[in-house]
């Protein structure tokens, strides 16, 4: 697999500092994860050309276009690069079949060529019915297929998509997601895709790198990262319990009175991680004993999916998932005391330092 | 601009406004009744006087002489075209004094009966040609007017130095084409002094006063095209006897002394 | 309780000023009306000098517009999209034709443009060509004065367009010369044609800068604001007539556009 990215992106902007390396392979996909304001969209302008570097590199397909300390910048234009923007930004005044030929004009295509390639993408993502319409005219799920179509008529090397999936409603969002990823998987050329849904990213994606206030917190592919979170923000991406403590074999200190047990050996400085389902609630002290037990307080009740997720306060702050059965039948409330019980079999440890 | 820009803006506007009314209430508190004057010889309050562009000159002079002569009295000046004036007074300005550069302007105000009494002719004007200073194009009379390369600015023939222009080019049979028709002897005027035209005709009286910038180059049919200069008090004057006493001294040795300086002919 | 449709209802504070400031506006045309003397309309029309200064006016107005185009659009991106020291001092300039007295604007074109200006002696003395008193002169006094109309209204326009869309151009390979033409110029063409709108009403009533620079002189320099004001020395009948008659052709020309463009695609 050759490679496509290879960037060292640092920008400096009042108080913030972005300093991210990057490498992306032919065909590959990459999500840049992260919560809101952690640097992801400053990234994908970098990469992009539409923000310069502070320092660091960026090069793609072997060609340097953005180097401060040469100094060398290339403009936008000028870069092998396709982007999606969140809202499209789909020319107002351009039909569709127009907005999707203006990247093949400008690259020399004469109206003819550049306007039969255009029908050629339209067709791919199954908007040719759709090349007279103006944006306005077009659903959301048709806008951003026909901004993806854009974006790929350019041949780009290297796909940026900015939330693609972000502006649209749950329904046309799953449908999308689909289209989505099968062109992503006929392109050829380098993807980074960047998204705070969690779900956006292990679809779409072959690599997750995750950041964090500008810098890179984990990253590895989608199972990797669903089993062994990080940091507490990837771990209610993923949604598990999450834990830093002092592994001594199969057990893992995590506060002054609690000692988890799980099923891995661990040594040192280690997570501790399990699903919210791996969490029983008992009225009193369960019997037999279990050795991850302790007594807690229910601080909040919300439905998540077809079970009650509960919030619970203790030693530590856990999420529990039940039946709604379960949870009739133990009477849950804010305020209520239960006994919290986590199977060793479902508890994770695994080295808090990256190998 | 800010909104609070906007919002001092607005201040200020009213602010204007609410002085605007002050001053104007204070205005008509000094205009004396006009049971008042009358049987007093004894002149005050404000005198507004209505006076061709022509007049600026002479006439700020002799109204400092007025002011001085007759302690109490103000008089305030409106200079601009003739026929501006009277359509401003036939409008109901308030002009005590008016005082024109052409009869027939003047009649337009008698016409309207906005006249008290028939107006005075109290001088004259005759055109000069003004050329810039040193006379560069060597003009002498009106026929070098039509000499190629020789730029002309006449007065356009509706206001008074443009009808006595065209009256003098026609005593002259000179057919001459201006560059330009200007819209007052001023404007005319200073197209010369900008260097933009070589010559204009003009009054002699503006050519005097601008004679820094300018020669006046006297011409021999202009006789044929003088301009009598009438004034005459309005007949809505808020201030009869000072708007009389006015005229009278315009009228005295003192003030045609003063425009006798100006370069004005005799009536 | 009943309620009317609240989105129609208008506060007391607004509507009347509203109102009042409507009437300022409306009455002295009313005024106009209302004292024009429609039999010698028709004999108005058809004397010489009317049709020529009203044909000047338009050509001139219409010229004066398309130097304000090409000029004041490339300033108005300048001003909206390129970041440079002084930039504030530039807007500030921008606008000074706005509060020049028109007349203090014509003198100050002589300065510059006239025979013996600047750079007037320069054309004058290398190409022979002078700019006052020719119909030229005209277009330049009434492009000095409505330009700054188009300049405020264009960059208002390009700093309300979503500067993003040029972003999306860039990455699909056009240049910014490209983008400004494709992409920028489309975008603001509503402002475009708002500020043109504008600017062209402007040079149309210009006065006091065309008859300063350009001078008067039937079927050259002289169009309708200046024959209107010289009527008014003598005849103010023929005046309000004159008035009348810009005013009618200008309201007809700026609908007859405003049409178009509404219905337009």
């Amino acid at each position: 697999m050759s490679e496509i990215v290879d960037a060292h992106l640092v920008v400096d902007r009042g108080g913030f500092r972005l300093d991210v390396r990057l490498r992306i392979g032919a065909g590959e996909v990459v999500a840049l994860l992260g919560p809101n304001g952690a640097g992801k969209t400053t990234a994908l302008r970098a990469l992009a050309g539409l923000q310069p570097l502070s320092a660091g590199h960026v090069t793609l397909a072997g060609v340097d276009v953005d180097r401060p300390d040469r100094p060398l910048w290339t403009p936008p234009e000028r870069r092998p690069i396709g982007v999606v923007f969140q809202d499209y930004l789909l020319f107002p005044h351009l039909n569709a079949l127009d907005n999707v030929a203006f990247g093949p004009r400008r690259q020399g295509a004469d109206r003819r060529a550049a306007r039969a390639l255009a029908a050629r993408w339209l067709e791919r993502v199954g908007l040719r019915a759709y090349e007279r319409s103006r944006p306005r005219q077009l659903s959301g799920g048709q806008a951003q297929r026909v901004a993806l179509a854009r974006a790929l008529a350019v041949h780009p090397k290297l796909l940026l998509l900015d939330e693609p999936l972000a502006a649209l409603d749950a329904r046309t969002r799953l449908d999308t997601r689909a289209a989505l990823h099968r062109h992503l998987a006929e392109h050829d050329g380098a993807t980074l895709l960047v998204t705070h849904d969690p779900l956006d990213a292990l679809v779409l994606a072959d690599r997750l790198v995750i950041i964090e206030d500008g810098r890179v917190v984990q990253e590895g592919d989608g199972a990797t990262i669903t089993a062994r979170p990080r940091t507490d923000y990837v771990a209610r991406l993923v949604g598990l319990n999450l834990y830093r403590g002092t592994g001594d074999g199969h057990s893992v200190r995590v506060g002054a009175d609690l000692v988890l047990t799980a099923d891995d050996t661990v040594h040192g400085d280690a997570f501790v991680a399990f699903p919210p389902a791996a969490v029983a609630l008992h009225p009193k002290r369960p019997d037999g004993s279990p050795r991850n037990a302790w007594p807690a307080t229910i601080t909040g009740l919300q439905r998540h999916g077809d079970n009650l997720r509960i919030q619970l306060d203790g030693p530590v702050t856990v999420a529990a998932d039940v039946t709604p059965a379960a949870a009739a039948h133990l009477n849950l409330a804010p305020g209520q005391e239960v006994w919290v019980a986590v199977k060793a079999a479902e508890t994770h440890a695994y080295p808090a330092t990256p190998h | 601009m800010t909104s609070r820009g906007i919002r001092i803006a607005l201040a200020g506007l009213v602010v204007l406004m609410v002085l605007g009314l002050v001053a104007y209430g204070y205005g008509h508190e000094d205009d004396p009744a006009p049971g008042d004057a009358a049987g007093s010889d004894r002149v005050k309050g404000t005198v507004t006087v209505f006076a061709a562009a022509s007049l600026t000159e002479s006439f700020t002079r002799i109204g400092r002489d007025f002011e001085a002569a007759n302690p109490g009295v103000r008089v305030t000046f409106s200079f601009a075209g003739s026929s501006a004036l009277a359509t401003q007074i036939n409008q109901g300005a308030p002009a005590d004094v008016f005082a024109s550069a052409a009869p027939a302007t003047m009649r337009t105000v008698t016409d309207a009966g906005n006249a008290d009494g028939a107006p005075t002719t109290f001088v004259r004007n005759q055109l000069v040609i003004a050329v810039p200073k040193g006379n560069p194009k060597g003009v002498k009379g009106l026929a070098d007017l039509t000499r190629p390369g020789v730029k002309v600015a006449l007065c356009a023939e509706q206001v008074p130095c443009g009808a006595a222009a065209e009256k003098a080019l026609d005593a002259a049979a000179v057919s001459l084409t201006p560059v330009t028709l200007e819209q007052d002897v001023k404007a005319a005027l200073s197209k010369v002094r900008l260097g933009e035209v070589d010559a204009a005709l003009v009054y002699r009286t503006d050519a005097r006063a601008a004679s820094s910038d300018v020669d006046g180059v006297e011409f021999p049919e202009s006789v044929g095209a003088v301009n009598g200069y009438p004034i005459v008090v309005c007949r809505a004057a808020p201030n009869r006897a000072g708007a009389r006493a006015f005229v009278a001294y315009v009228l005295s040795d003192s003030g045609r002394a003063v425009l006798d300086r100006a370069g004005f002919l005799g009536p | 309780m009943k309620r009317r449709r609240g989105t129609q209802r208008v506060p007391v504070g607004l509507l009347l000023p509203a109102a009042l400031g409507l009437a300022f506006l409306v009455l002295p045309l009313a005024g106009l009306l209302i004292r024009a003397p429609w039999s010698s309309l028709p004999r108005r029309l058809t004397e010489p000098g009317v049709l020529s200064a009203l044909w000047l006016s338009l050509r001139t107005a219409t010229a004066a517009t398309g130097v304000c185009l090409v000029l004041g659009v490339p300033l108005a991106w300048l001003l909206a999209r390129v970041t440079f020291p002084g930039r504030r001092v530039v807007r500030a300039l921008v606008t000074v034709p706005l509060v020049l007295p028109p007349v203090v604007g014509g003198v100050a074109l002589l300065l510059v443009f006239g025979r013996r200006g600047l750079i007037g002696s320069w054309l004058d003395g290398t190409f022979g060509v002078t700019l006052p008193f020719t119909t030229t002169g005209v277009v330049f006094a009434e492009a000095f004065v409505a330009m700054p109309f188009l300049v405020i209204a264009v960059e208002g326009a390009l700093r309300g367009a979503d500067a993003r869309y040029e972003e999306a151009a860039a990455t699909l390979g056009a240049s910014r010369w490209t983008t400004f033409t494709h992409v920028t110029l489309p975008l603001v063409a509503p402002g475009i044609a708002a500020g043109a709108v504008l600017c062209w009403a402007r040079a149309l009533g210009e006065f006091g800068a065309t008859i300063t620079f350009a001078g008067n002189f039937p079927g050259r320099t002289q169009t309708m604001p200046l024959a209107v004001y010289l009527a008014l020395e003598t005849d103010l009948n023929a005046a309000i007539v004159l008035s009348l008659i810009l005013l009618t052709v200008s309201v007809a020309i700026l609908a007859g556009l405003r049409d178009r463009w509404i219905t337009g695609p």
